[in-house]
């Protein structure tokens, strides 16, 4: 089985799962996870050096999913790499659960806690910073969404990353381009997006966030020969997977229950 | 206290690499010799006091003390949610230092105006919120907070060069000092403002009331062996600080005393009263006196409440 496959196979799991877990918890934030199921399948299937054996490794490389609010996709991508039971899954959001709304450090193989947005990337500089003060090499990635890309705290690290020019440093921004209430275009327009993180002294990849084989080339690629940070902007389809769920604000709040329900598993398995 | 602090932060740095500075940008004339000394242990944020305190919590989760300064509120409430999110949650070794509590900066305006810190701070969780009153208790707050005990803020202002008072062997977290004796009277106080505590203490002597005088910089971790012991022997208990009197130093006394049974004779928070911004300027000691803590507004109002 070739990477590809494996991360396929890994994405269609993280979609079941989301569902299963949002359907059963009433949760909100569908489409946020399914737009980012392929992104976290390629980073676990392969590209990140993380032991569920070793949580505490050292020497791994250390991932934020800064838009914590998509916390069951990175939940089912940590059951399917083997930090959590398939089990726990099934208490997300449940009383008493581990696994809250969002990404919750109180977990093996979550790094940081998240929910408020703008948070993980300028922790993920400070982290990215100890590793060149310490000449460890290893990775540090974080994943935003586009809508968080609104919070000035990401900007005022984005200046200080491409300052420092942490190299070690990889953001990957879930380009959907549907945030809580209407399109980022409409809400407050991030482009041209590109040239805003170049500008900022950041080496900028384009890809689409669905192609597996794109977004492993993108973030295995050597690092910046002139020391710069990395932002992939992935170019992603809300809700992708589910046909009624995608491109969709809806989704970003509502739960799949019944037919709803039904219906998203009998696509996901269809395909 | 800025520059004790800098000094015993040298001090701590040259033994310990992992000991980091960032500033927001402020610090002329007095960071220079960190950096010079500690190249690979200082940064600049430049003026981005989130990315400042968001970056100290990466770097504190990869195994690094790190203190974070800028003056009056910008250390504080300009990334209060960093603070609570980042740091205080993750319980991650950042030290948050402002030079420039209460009216240090009392010139510059209410925007310079650090007078809610102590409530706001004090308030988040895993906190060790430490507001030293003379150069012996800086370095000492200096010295505990480097020692990897999770998130602290320590508040520090511009009055008071010299070591007040007798010092203690060591410092102890969590309890009070006492720099007099007395049997009428006790005034706690905490900040730079010890120094008009002093002058009160010795006006109220001259007119034959014996003060017991308190410092309490462990502001998260009230020493409550102390309060109920100066309740008990002086009756009266008397709070002191540059601060709104909502939710400091007397606010958090009161809680713990009215929760323990305990019920002095007499009890009063001196600070900031009112619901608005103090709108008044000027330096230090003439702020002092406009909101009535300088020394001796301070013994008059004692004298009073202890003559009724």
């Amino acid at each position: 089985m070739d990477k590809s496959s494996k991360s396929q196979d890994m994405a269609l799991a993280i979609r079941r799962k989301a569902i299963e877990m949002t359907s059963a918890s009433g949760a909100s934030h569908v489409g946020s996870c399914l737009s980012i199921a392929d992104i976290l399948a390629v980073l676990y299937g392969g590209v990140l050096k993380v032991d569920s054996e070793f949580p505490d490794s050292p020497d791994r490389d250390r991932f934020i999913l800064s838009k914590g609010h998509a916390a069951a996709a990175l939940y089912a991508v940590l059951s399917e790499v083997g930090f959590i039971s398939d089990n726990e899954v099934l208490t997300h959001c449940g009383d008493g659960s581990r696994l809250m709304g969002h990404a919750s450090h109180h977990l093996p193989g979550i790094e940081f806690s998240t929910g408020s947005l703008g948070h993980g990337l300028p922790v993920g500089g400070g982290m990215a910073l100890a590793d060149v003060l310490d000449g460890k090499d290893r990775r540090m990635v974080v994943l935003l969404s586009d809508g968080e890309c609104d919070e000035g705290s990401n900007w005022e690290a984005i200046m200080f990353a491409g300052h420092q020019k942490l190299k070690n440093l990889m953001a990957i921004v879930d380009y959907n381009k549907i945030q809580s209430l209407k399109s980022t275009h409409d809400t407050l327009d991030l482009e041209p997006f590109v040239d805003k993180w170049q500008a900022f002294g950041w080496a900028v990849t384009e890809v689409d966030g669905h192609d597996h084989e794109a977004l492993l080339d993108a973030f295995t690629a050597p690092t910046d020969s002139k020391n710069r940070p990395r932002v992939v902007i992935c170019h992603t389809t809300k809700g992708k997977g589910v046909s009624f769920m995608e491109n969709s604000v809806l989704w970003h709040y509502r739960s799949p229950q019944g037919e709803e329900y039904d219906a998203a598993v009998a696509e996901l398995n269809a395909n | 206290m800025r520059d004790v602090f800098i000094a015993t932060l040298m001090d701590l740095a040259a033994k310990d690499p992992n000991i980091i500075l960032i500033t927001g940008d402020l610090g002329f004339g007095v960071l220079g010799q960190f950096e010079e000394k500690f190249p690979n242990q200082y940064f600049n944020s430049g003026v981005a006091e989130q990315n400042m305190t968001a970056l100290a919590a990466g770097l504190a989760l990869s195994g690094k003390t790190v203190f974070t300064y800028s003056i009056a509120n910008f250390p504080t409430l300009r990334c209060l949610e960093q603070l609570r999110n980042d740091v205080c949650y993750h319980k991650a070794n950042v030290i948050a230092v402002s030079i420039g509590g209460g009216f240090s900066y009392g010139g510059l305006g209410a925007s310079h105006h650090a007078t809610e810190d102590l409530a706001i701070m004090r308030a988040l969780p895993n906190m060790h919120a430490l507001v030293p009153s003379d150069t012996w208790e800086v370095e000492e707050t200096t010295k505990f907070l480097s020692k990897g005990v999770g998130p602290g803020f320590l508040r520090l202002d511009k009055t008071l060069p010299k070591t007040l008072g007798d010092t203690p062997d060591s410092f102890s977290y969590g309890r009070a000092r006492q720099l007099r004796n007395g049997s009428d009277a006790t005034i706690v106080v905490a900040g730079g403002i010890l120094e008009d505590a002093i002058v009160a203490s010795q006006l109220l002597d001259e007119r034959g009331i014996s003060v017991r005088l308190l410092t309490m910089p462990s502001l998260s971790s009230i020493d409550m062996e102390a309060i109920s012991d100066a309740i008990n022997d002086t009756g009266a208990l008397f709070t002191v600080e540059e601060h709104r009197v909502v939710g400091g130093l007397g606010s958090a006394i009161a809680e713990e005393a009215l929760e323990a049974g305990l019920r002095p004779k007499i009890f009063r928070r001196f600070g900031i009263r009112g619901n608005d911004f103090v709108t008044d300027v000027g330096t230090q000691a003439y702020m002092k006196k406009a909101i009535g803590i300088d020394g001796q507004q301070l013994a008059n109002d004692i004298y009073e409440a202890l003559a009724q």
